[in-house]
């Protein structure tokens, strides 16, 4: 941090009263803020001065700027100060979410620096997730784009109470009041069905620090304040008159005398002697003592970091959820979201997720895909996945259930994350909608969760889960032919071939079964994505019919072994021709007596590929 | 803690948020791994983050141990800072050094900063990584202290040689954390992510917390080289021709490797005139460190190297 900027009665106190200085540095509020744009609207610039100007910028940065500012006697290049790694650098766009950190005599700045482009939602959505202030950008050429309107809904569904709109480049369009007004008009009566508590507009010049941090006389015509006297002012949500929240991260148990539940308040205050309810388990007690490491407290307030003693030795650990008994949050295992997907794996509806929300992990399914955003018409859409940067509209079930608020009620006990268990990545950002939900009472609903009501078990792999470990698809080749055509040798034959080619098949084996129970078998293997190979006697079309319907029809590949029946007659005296129904529609014929095996299975690989 | 969240509905200060904050990722990381440890570097960094842990952790002990990665050519006083911390804290520290690079006499004078920096620090904090199989590694690394570091993840994940990819790294919403890796994966945790230098000294100051003397200034031993001043800490630095050192007050902004790490001259002798120091000329933190000269962006090379 450096001095260019500070009043003279600042560095006079930092002079001559260190001590002062430091007593009002170390008494500031902190602000959390997202800054959404792209390249074109000037973000970088405007971040980049409100650095600069706030004295933010070392005197060796500032050098190396001016050094990399491309043209000789060209201005600062604002923007040079807040671009990160070496890769983007070079493509001259930002790709992920950057932290800034800037500090004036009021508070301190903690910038979330997001790229705008449509592809990168998944981004604005990070960094707007704790943000107080979203800080968007509009051209004043340009207006109020599909951009800056797509911006400012993904600001509203995250929860941001704030909203500061700059119309940038202002210098450009000659500090034309009309245009700013213009923009303001049209802007507001977007806004009007969005619910910030504030929405402030500043006409500003980025490049020439018009209204950034200090007003000019270049916009005489607007008396409102600069960008960095809102930051400075506008009001920061507290979470005290929330309900008490505490979910519970460790249990801190340093010898037989001590079990304190350490954790960090997310919602209301709790003083000592407050009766408390733990969830899930639903068992009461009173707070004993709120512990510090500096000494107990009286009271307690989010987002104070804390260990919480009961009075009484009840079973709480990580991930349960200390409340007050009289402001429950919601209990159950079933509930829509707003989910933004972040991987380039489109969500798989039919798949189980873990779900980390507040402190716990659980497996989730999804129910639903009721809806998405069109990103362009800001309209919702019928959809059946979520793609990368998608935000849908999910209906949900967990294994175990939560305690929870809606998003717009508490953002933390309201948020939650999708992981991929197989790959650990995080793939989505959930946040609990405010759908009604009739009032039950405490007893009724842990009853039903203990009932396991609400919950149908099914299998947690996808289909396409099976698919990708198994590399190929589940099918049923099934051998239809007389006694004798020689429909076994040829199904081992295609198994040990199949084996071979790396693929997993298996040989459905008849000893002693009914065609009942083949078919079945046949299924399970063909749901275990398994090439299950059988030759069954299947005599009667209603056979074949039958075994079809079951396994699947498109999952079936009906082989008809026509050997020729004298060559069969002779190969089994013994066996039964009689009743024998040829099949009409096969997908493929192969006589045996005209064919070689190894051909045979040729042809049979041939048609596994193409179906 | 002082008075300030004593009194009831009291509005935080960043300070105590800050705090809040850094606590909750210390409890969850501790929770969700098995095998944390915390990179102890006996810096000013370092002592906010331990500072922070007894914090996240009292009444009770530390639940996991310190580790020191000592390349051997570490300020003395340091070394000694750091035995005293450990017995007066009472916390199990672990002291971890590349035999191998001992054995070859590996040192920043003959081998260059970036091969010595390399062996000695980079390798050798895989090698205990390794050894002890720690699946979390706390480190006191903050996002202003370089451009680089502006988009690192509060859990950076690292495959199973220990490696950055920038392409590889989760998304951080809220403050739910991903813990989940799969086995030689691992996580290096920043609980003072959103801590800038000033921060740090503030909270050094209100807090108490002791920290390396030579952060202050005093009378110490140095010679000038390439405009940089170097104390000589021990007689392991080989002096060039005519090169004589002399006694000058000063003091470091950042501590490493003495041979590597550059003082300043300064008066500043207590915590307060360190900071009003540091407001008052603006130089930032990495100047003093030879191992960043090398290269543009070179530290975001490093970190892909697995450097801390």
């Amino acid at each position: 941090m450096g001095t260019s900027e500070m009043t003279v009665d600042e560095k006079k106190l930092l002079r001559d009263d260190i001590s002062a200085y430091l007593e009002r540095y170390r008494n500031k509020e902190l602000l959390r803020f997202v800054a959404v744009g792209s390249v074109d609207d000037g973000k970088s610039t405007l971040i980049g001065r409100l650095l600069h100007d706030t004295g933010m910028v070392y005197e060796d940065q500032l050098e190396a700027v001016k050094r990399a500012t491309n043209i000789e006697g060209e201005e600062i290049d604002f923007s040079l100060f807040t671009d990160g790694l070496a890769a983007e650098r070079e493509q001259g766009i930002t790709i992920d979410v950057a932290y800034r950190y800037f500090a004036t005599e009021k508070r301190k700045f903690i910038i979330a620096d997001t790229p705008g482009h449509v592809q990168y939602t998944r981004n604005m959505v990070t960094g707007a997730s704790t943000a107080d202030v979203a800080l968007i950008l509009i051209d004043a050429r340009l207006g109020v784009l599909q951009q800056s309107r797509r911006h400012a809904t993904i600001a509203n569904l995250l929860g941001i109470p704030h909203l500061a709109v700059c119309v940038n480049k202002m210098d450009l369009v000659g500090y034309d009041k009309g245009v700013f007004e213009k923009i303001r008009e049209d802007f507001q009566s977007f806004a009007a069905d969005l619910s910030f508590q504030s929405i402030g507009f500043f006409p500003v010049s980025a490049l020439k620090g018009v209204n950034i941090v200090e007003g000019s006389e270049k916009t005489k015509w607007y008396d409102g304040p600069s960008v960095l006297e809102y930051l400075e002012t506008v009001p920061v949500d507290h979470e005290e008159h929330d309900d008490f929240r505490f979910p519970v991260q460790y249990v801190i148990r340093p010898n037989l005398d001590y079990r304190g539940f350490a954790g960090q308040i997310v919602g209301g205050t709790v003083k000592k002697g407050d009766a408390i309810l733990s969830l899930p388990l639903g068992t009461s007690s009173k707070v004993a003592s709120i512990d510090t490491f500096d000494g107990p407290l009286e009271s307690a307030t989010a987002p104070q970091s804390v260990v919480i003693r009961l009075e009484d030795e009840i079973d709480v650990s990580r991930g349960d959820m200390l409340v007050k008994p009289d402001a429950r949050p919601r209990i159950d295992r079933k509930f829509g979201a707003h989910v933004v997907w972040m991987s380039e794996r489109p969500l798989d509806p039919q798949k189980t997720y873990v779900l980390k929300h507040t402190t716990q992990q659980v497996r989730v399914q999804i129910d639903a895909v009721t809806s998405k955003i069109d990103l362009d018409a800001l309209e919702d859409v019928p959809a059946d996945t979520l793609e990368l940067n998608d935000i849908g509209r999910l209906e949900l079930s967990t294994h175990r259930a939560l305690y929870y608020d809606s998003y717009t009620t508490n953002r933390s006990t309201g948020a939650f994350i999708l992981i991929d268990s197989l790959t650990n990545a995080t793939v989505g950002a959930g946040m609990i909608a405010d759908d009604a939900q009739e009032a039950k009472d405490l007893d009724t609903q842990l009853a039903e969760l203990r009932a396991g009501s609400g919950l149908r078990p099914r299998t947690q792999v996808s289909p396409t889960e099976r698919d990708e470990r198994m590399g190929q698809t589940g099918k049923t080749v099934w051998l239809v032919g007389l006694p004798g055509s020689g429909r076994w040798p040829l199904a081992y034959a295609l198994e040990r071939k199949l084996f071979d080619l790396g693929r997993t098949a298996t040989v459905v084996d008849p000893t002693g079964e009914d065609l009942r129970s083949m078919v079945s078998a046949a299924k399970a293997c063909t749901d275990a994505d398994l090439v299950c190979i059988c030759a069954f006697p299947s005599h009667s079309k209603a056979d074949r019919a039958y075994l079809r319907e079951r396994i699947g029809n498109d999952r079936v590949l009906l082989i008809y072994v026509n050997t020729d029946e004298a060559l069969c007659r002779e190969r089994r005296p013994d066996a039964r021709f009689d009743g024998f129904e040829a099949p009409s529609h096969a997908d493929l014929t192969i006589a045996l007596d005209q064919v070689r095996m190894d051909d045979a299975v040729d042809m049979l690989l041939d048609l596994l590929q193409k179906s | 803690m002082s008075t300030e969240t004593q009194s009831i509905g009291a509005r935080l200060n960043h300070l105590r948020l800050l705090e809040a904050e850094s606590i909750h990722i210390l409890r969850e990381a501790a929770a969700e791994f098995d095998r944390p440890v915390m990179l102890y570097s006996i810096g000013k960094d370092s002592s906010v983050m331990l500072r922070l842990a007894q914090k996240a952790f009292a009444p009770g002990p530390l639940p996991f141990p310190l580790m020191h990665v000592n390349t051997t050519f570490k300020f003395r006083e340091m070394i000694e800072f750091r035995d005293n911390t450990a017995k007066e804290l009472g916390f199990k520290l672990i002291e971890h050094i590349n035999q191998e690079g001992v054995e070859q006499g590996v040192n920043p004078f003959e081998f260059g900063s970036a091969r010595y920096t390399d062996i000695m620090k980079t390798v050798a904090l895989k090698q205990a990584l390794s050894k002890y199989q720690f699946d979390c590694a706390f480190g006191g690394a903050r996002r202003d202290e370089e451009r680089s570091r502006a988009k690192e993840r509060i859990y950076s994940f690292r495959d199973e040689h220990h490696q950055w990819d920038p392409k590889n790294q989760r998304p951080e919403l809220w403050n739910l954390y991903n813990a989940r890796i799969k086995k030689g994966e691992s996580v290096r945790a920043f609980p003072i992510s959103n801590w800038t230098e000033l921060d740090v000294w503030l909270y050094i100051m209100v807090e108490d917390i002791p920290i390396v003397p030579l952060y202050l200034a005093a009378e110490r031993p140095v010679v000038e080289r390439e405009g940089t001043l170097i104390m000589v800490d021990d007689d392991r630095l080989p002096l060039k021709p005519g090169e004589k050192p002399e006694m000058k007050k000063v003091r470091f902004r950042t501590l490493g490797c003495y041979p590597l790490t550059g003082a300043v001259e300064s008066e500043a002798d207590t915590v307060e005139q360190v900071v009003q120091e540091m407001l008052m000329t603006s130089f930032s933190e990495r100047q003093g460190r030879l191992i960043d000269f090398d290269e543009s962006a070179s530290m975001e090379k490093k970190k892909r190297d697995g450097y801390f």
